[in-house]
């Protein structure tokens, strides 16, 4: 590929890295406290609520977000469109890092953590367990997204012959790379099968996995743009607009799929009559199908994908969408029977703003300090 | 957008690959009840609340007291009362009571009250078993009794949200957690005692033996007619012992008889399962459905090896570039690749 990348530089310590770190420092205060106190602590999570913000937002959002270096390497490997090649790589660091962790607030998450390796160990493999799948699929991801992405670290570091070694291989873990995400995106949304009832009925469908993954490529591309955007205008960078509103142009395809086969499947199985029942879920459906309908409205039109303010909002409605319908599905919707209700803690708030702050810092440091943007572009004919 | 036609069947192909080995996975069948399976019969139409169960249970499982930090203080004391409410990290089996209205009669659904009980179901086909990625719980394939083994666990509390019925509890208070739950008191059962809830359960409400001879047993008390005095056996269905007690009318159904794929611990009352807490459940149980879709998707991990080698491909053909930038490598550029041109 044509495309140099070299580092942004700058200061990396500015006031807004010290305000993330000041964050962070706030998320390790209430870490220490659920380690020595329990989850009880920091969090709200209950018997009927085991699984809050954290596996909603950190792992099952946060992993969706991060998308974007598998979306993007969809487009680049498989649909062959070289042109997008130089995005691949900034893509990627979100992809790291969101991943990376999600992994982290897995140990945070679950309540035995010292055991954790159990999921690798084959005398306790659950070959029947959706968990199981996901646990081992997003592990063996975050290992591949390292590989993928340590050319840039090499790069930094001017190991030119492991550098050179690794990009014959690098082949094999750019497909790796492409497959497990596949398979644990839509193991996220299988995970919810089991719990029958308790997911409200327009969430609840035995095509949530493809579902979920579809929503996850669009979430992908959407963060792409929305980040590469937010990060051109604070980085003062030149906006790539023209390349941005072409990886635009494939989300609404990839809506309207799904806004098809979700509102198809709800016709079909009678679970539509579930938009009559009294109580929020309508309203968050609703607002779901707003945010889908918004992004595949302004992203189809391209004289209004190719106005940045006009992409940069669409990009933020499909992630915002994206979420939403995660949250809806997982946590605001999810009713495991009478007596029990849930709002995150003061605690568990905190702990995933911190987990955000860090991936924030990880970004800005990566950017400054590591060949991650590329200069230059070819242009596209 | 022109895609490059080779690409786009290769893709078109993985696809169709995935989709056609699909169909070789069949339905998983519901898991079958085993012979010498055992469980619980509940009749709320017997049990008086004297919540003996409750504490024979703690007895026999070793659990901590349950406190009620508000109603501690009001009185100036504490650890007088055992008073957790309802099932929780200390309880494994709680009592519990519906009221409506003036709840002057028992076994009345209105203006009346009921008691049910609550512990683990024990599932035919249970659904935390199936979710839990470390096999920490697994069903016994003789008693079918449902355990816990927290060398195993690592305390992702899918399990928790898997249960229909919210059984399995988690200790949220504390820095080296553990699921807990009821297991049949599987320890007794294994030296051929009985659960200690049924063992001290004076009036029959809580009764051990085979589920099958259970369901029997739930089937003639259906026929009873109310009002009439009747045998009813205590502690144990095969253990002779038997008591006289006048029939209530039952509500016409034995619960956990098909209720998801069907449960060991079974129960009867007068008044609606629904009312007592107990969620209405299809015949089929969830885990049947999430294992089916999920091994439909990856049988004998088929569709995805040849979804990888399909990407593995693509991507070495759309990255030769990067391996002659770097090393001069022989491979010449192939012809009607359209790299980079729209």
């Amino acid at each position: 590929m044509t495309e140099v990348y070299r580092p942004v530089g700058g200061r990396l310590l500015t006031r807004q890295f010290y305000f993330m770190g000041f964050l962070a420092l706030i998320a390790g205060y209430f870490i220490i406290r659920r380690f020595i106190f329990g989850i009880g602590d920091v969090s709200h999570l209950s018997d009927g609520y085991p699984w809050g913000m954290w596996i909603t937002y950190d792992v099952v959002t946060g992993t969706a977000i991060a998308c974007g270096g598998y979306a993007m390497a969809l487009l680049v490997y498989v649909f062959n469109r070289g042109q997008f090649h130089p995005i691949i790589r900034v893509a990627l660091l979100t992809s790291v890092f969101g991943y990376t962790l999600a992994g982290i607030s897995i140990v945070i998450d679950v309540g035995r953590y010292w055991q954790l390796y159990n999921v690798f160990l084959p005398q306790y493999a659950n070959l029947n367990s959706v968990m199981l799948e996901v646990a081992l699929c997003v592990t063996l991801y975050t290992l591949v997204l390292w590989i993928e992405f340590s050319p840039a670290i090499l790069e930094a570091m001017k190991a030119n012959r492991l550098l050179r070694q690794l990009r014959h291989v690098l082949f094999f873990f750019i497909g790796l790379g492409i497959l497990l995400p596949t398979m644990h995106q839509s193991s996220l949304g299988s995970l919810l099968i089991i719990a029958g009832y308790k997911v409200h009925p327009l969430w609840l469908t035995n095509i949530i996995p493809l579902l979920f993954l579809i929503t996850a490529i669009a979430m992908g591309y959407g963060m792409v743009v929305f980040e590469s955007l937010y990060a051109s205008v604070n980085l003062k960078r030149e906006l790539e607009t023209d390349m941005l509103s072409r990886i635009g142009a494939v989300i609404p395809w990839l809506l309207i799929l799904y806004l098809v086969l979700r509102i198809g499947d709800l016709a079909m199985t009678g679970n539509l009559v579930a938009l009559t029942r009294p109580g929020p879920e309508p309203f968050l459906f609703a607002a779901e199908m707003a945010l889908f309908l918004f992004a595949i409205v302004t992203l189809l039109n391209r004289k209004l994908r190719e106005r940045p303010t006009v992409l940069f909002w669409s990009a933020l409605a499909v992630v915002l969408a994206g979420a939403l319908y995660r949250f809806d599905a997982f946590m605001i919707a999810y009713n495991p029977g009478a007596g029990w209700h849930y709002f995150p803690g003061v605690g568990e708030m905190l702990i995933t703003l911190g987990i955000v702050a860090i991936e924030v810092m990880a970004y800005l440091f990566f950017v400054k300090k590591t060949p991650i943007l590329a200069m230059h572009r070819p242009h596209p004919a | 957008m022109n895609i490059d036609r080779r690409d786009f069947f290769k893709v078109v192909f993985a696809g169709a690959a995935t989709a056609l080995t699909a169909p070789t996975a069949q339905a998983r069948p519901p898991k079958e009840l085993s012979p010498d399976a055992v469980g619980i019969l509940y009749d709320a139409t017997l049990c008086i609340g004297c919540k003996v169960c409750e504490v024979e249970c703690k007895a026999a499982n070793a659990m901590p007291m349950s406190h009620d930090t508000p109603l501690e203080q009001a009185h100036g004391v504490s650890g007088l009362w055992d008073s957790g409410n309802d099932l929780n990290s200390q309880n494994l089996n709680k009592i519990k009571i519906y009221a409506n209205g003036t709840a002057e009669v028992k076994d009345r659904e209105l203006d009346g009250y009921s008691f049910v009980k609550r512990n683990c179901m024990h599932c035919v086909d249970p659904n935390c078993v199936s979710a839990c990625p470390v096999s920490a719980l697994t069903k016994d394939p003789v008693t079918g009794a449902v355990t816990y083994n927290p060398e195993a666990c690592i305390g992702c509390r899918y399990c928790q949200l898997a249960c229909p019925f919210n059984i399995p509890k988690f200790e949220y208070d504390k820095a080296f957690p553990k699921i807990v739950k009821c297991e049949m008191c599987s320890e007794r059962l294994a030296e051929g005692d009985i659960p200690a809830c049924c063992d001290a359960c004076p009036t029959g409400a809580s009764l051990f033996g085979r589920v099958s001879d259970l369901l029997n047993e739930g089937h003639r008390r259906l026929t009873f007619q109310p009002s009439e005095r009747q045998e009813y056996p205590v502690r144990r269905l095969d253990g002779g012992e038997t008591r006289t007690a006048e029939v209530a009318t039952y509500y016409p159904k034995i619960y956990g008889e098909t209720e998801t794929g069907g449960t060991q611990s079974l129960l009867m009352a007068a008044v609606p399962f629904e009312k007592l807490g107990l969620p209405a459940l299809g015949d089929e149980s969830r885990a049947q459905l999430s294992e089916t879709i999920q091994h439909t998707l990856y049988h004998g991990m088929m569709a995805p090896t040849v979804l990888l080698g399909g990407l593995v491909y693509a991507a070495y053909r759309h990255t030769h570039e990067d391996r002659e930038e770097t090393s001069g490598d022989q491979d010449r550029p192939q012809d009607g690749e359209g790299r980079g041109h729209d």
